[in-house]
């Protein structure tokens, strides 16, 4: 210790003691509200029964569904997402055009959007009563009420997510690092392998990590357009609400448990990777 | 190499940032193109670099038409306004870049891209840099990294944004004298756009001073000072 840290500190950006005091209780108050309860209670409510009580609810032939069917809609939805993401932010910071604000707008619509309002586009566009409705049902391809409708709502909702993220950072960065890339001899797509994509590689990481949460608790959209047949188009969310609305509250909340320790998973995973390029991500922030 | 600039025009909307300016630079030349801010002078650089194309107009390299050979095939060593080094790689890795990336066939084994960089940074008198990142080098570090960048891919001419615009008084009269050397060393056609007249007149054989997307005058430091052939270049160059 030396002796300046042992010196009282008067910084002029320091408060009173009992107002900092105060300040950090509030903080921590309003989180244990907000956050720690409601995660305390569902873990609470779903052992209430007993460990194997929970366990056993998880593995009803529905419940086994439900999860896999949500794992396999959010394992779909992030490549398409990502992709998508990355095109969009691509265009709308490479390259100037008319409309360029409009279509930046169109990204944003499923955030402004209500799901609710989202999901019935679908069933009114697929639906067997629209036009194009019917020729898929006629060709043997339902949309709605089964698995590419899930798909397309939950793609919809969380579209922003990676595009978000991206579209800031690629404006920061600029092109000139592609372009001193493309005058040293390289082609499109190794520049776009070895610069564009390590230089977005953070926030395409944020961005799928929210994705990835958002589609495996997408309720609204889906619940419009899955039809919510028990052990086929029901997924984590939907099941969960229609357990409670039985009074199968151990079972209900079993499934809540769950389906946030997916969620605590990617939070871990992204935790784990900082940790993991720690020195890579503070060389990066320094340039 | 000489580089024959026939006509070109660059229009960006309504904005007419080239009106059809024509220039000869000999081989071996060192240029200034000296300007204020939108005078057109880094349009001009970055279609030589084939990063833009005019929109009429030819580019002769050597006299063979230049005016749609990509920016790959142009093999112009281009140093950016801010470097633009690679944040995520070496200074190794960003001076390898421009070898690596040539077709498999083409390419040199990895011992000899390892030797290239290493006399590479030797040149730039860094010897010991290579395994360090972008972001931990100085400001005129990181432009003589990008300047070694540029070389390694044995260009035909060397292009310069602003080389010495983000560097201090001191660094940046060390850096001219450096350049000044790579040039004569490596009789390479160069070309640097700058808005510090100071800068131009004491590095360049040949000036070409521009403004509102036209050449004003060109001529070697000497003759400028001596006569201005308008009354723009006789204030731009009082400044």
């Amino acid at each position: 210790m030396s002796d300046i840290a042992l010196a009282p500190r008067r910084a002029c950006t320091t408060e009173a003691r009992p107002l900092r005091a105060a300040l950090i209780a509030l903080a921590f108050a309003g989180l244990g509200l907000l956050v720690f309860a409601p995660l305390a209670l569902v873990f609470g409510h779903a052992l209430s029964d007993g460990w194997a009580a929970s366990v056993a609810a998880l593995r009803q032939p529905d419940a086994l569904s439900a999860i896999r069917l949500t794992l396999l809609i959010t394992a779909l939805t992030i490549p398409l997402n990502a992709g998508f993401g990355i095109a969009a932010a691509w265009f709308v910071t490479r390259f100037e055009f008319r409309g360029k604000a409009l279509l930046i707008t169109l990204i944003d619509l499923p955030f402004s959007v209500s799901p609710v309002v989202a999901g019935l586009c679908i069933v009114l566009l697929f639906g067997a009563n629209s036009a194009m409705g019917g020729w898929l049902v006629a060709h043997d391809m339902t949309v709605v009420f089964a698995l590419p409708g899930i798909l397309l709502a939950t793609v919809f909702v969380t579209f922003p997510f990676v595009a978000r993220e991206l579209i800031p950072v690629m404006i920061e960065q600029g092109r000139a690092e592609e372009e001193a890339a493309l005058t040293l001899g390289a082609g499109g797509w190794r520049v776009f392998r070895t610069v564009t994509l390590p230089n977005i590689r953070w926030a395409l990481i944020y961005g799928v990590l929210l994705c990835t949460a958002r589609a495996m608790g997408e309720f609204g959209a889906v619940a419009v357009v899955s039809g919510k047949i028990r052990g086929q188009t029901a997924t984590m969310p939907i099941t969960i609400e229609m357990l409670y609305n039985e009074y199968l509250s151990t079972a209900a909340f079993s499934m809540a448990a769950l389906l946030t320790v997916f969620a605590l998973l990617t939070l871990l995973v992204k935790t784990l990777l900082e940790i993991r390029h720690s020195d890579q991500l503070a060389a990066m922030r320094r340039h | 190499m000489n580089i024959d600039i026939d006509g070109i025009a660059k229009e960006f909307g309504t904005t007419t940032a080239l009106s059809p300016v024509s220039l000869q630079i000999p081989s071996g030349a060192l240029v200034a193109l000296l300007g204020p801010s939108g005078s057109g002078k880094t349009t001009l650089l970055r279609i030589l670099g084939g990063l833009e194309f005019p929109d009429r107009g030819r580019v002769l390299f050597d006299g063979s038409d230049a005016t749609h050979l990509s920016v790959q095939d142009r093999r112009a060593g281009f140093v950016f306004q801010s470097y633009a080094l690679f944040r995520h790689m070496t200074v190794a890795q960003n001076i390898a870049y421009g070898l690596q990336a040539r077709p498999r066939r083409q390419r040199p084994s990895a011992p000899q891209i390892e030797a290239r960089v290493s006399d590479l940074l030797h040149m730039i008198r860094l010897p010991d840099i290579g395994g360090r990142y972008p972001s931990q080098l100085s400001g005129g570090q990181r432009q003589r990294v990008a300047l070694a960048r540029a070389l390694a891919i044995d260009p035909r001419m060397l292009l310069l944004d602003e080389p010495f615009g983000a560097l201090d008084a001191k660094v940046r009269k060390e850096l001219r004298q450096n350049l000044r050397t790579i040039h004569d060393d490596t009789g390479l056609t160069t070309v640097f756009v700058t808005h510090d007249q100071d800068e131009a007149m004491a590095l360049a054989d040949m000036v070409v001073v521009m403004s509102m997307g036209r050449i004003e005058q060109v001529g070697h430091p000497q003759e400028i000072r001596a006569a201005p052939s308008s009354d723009f270049v006789r204030e731009f160059i009082a400044v």
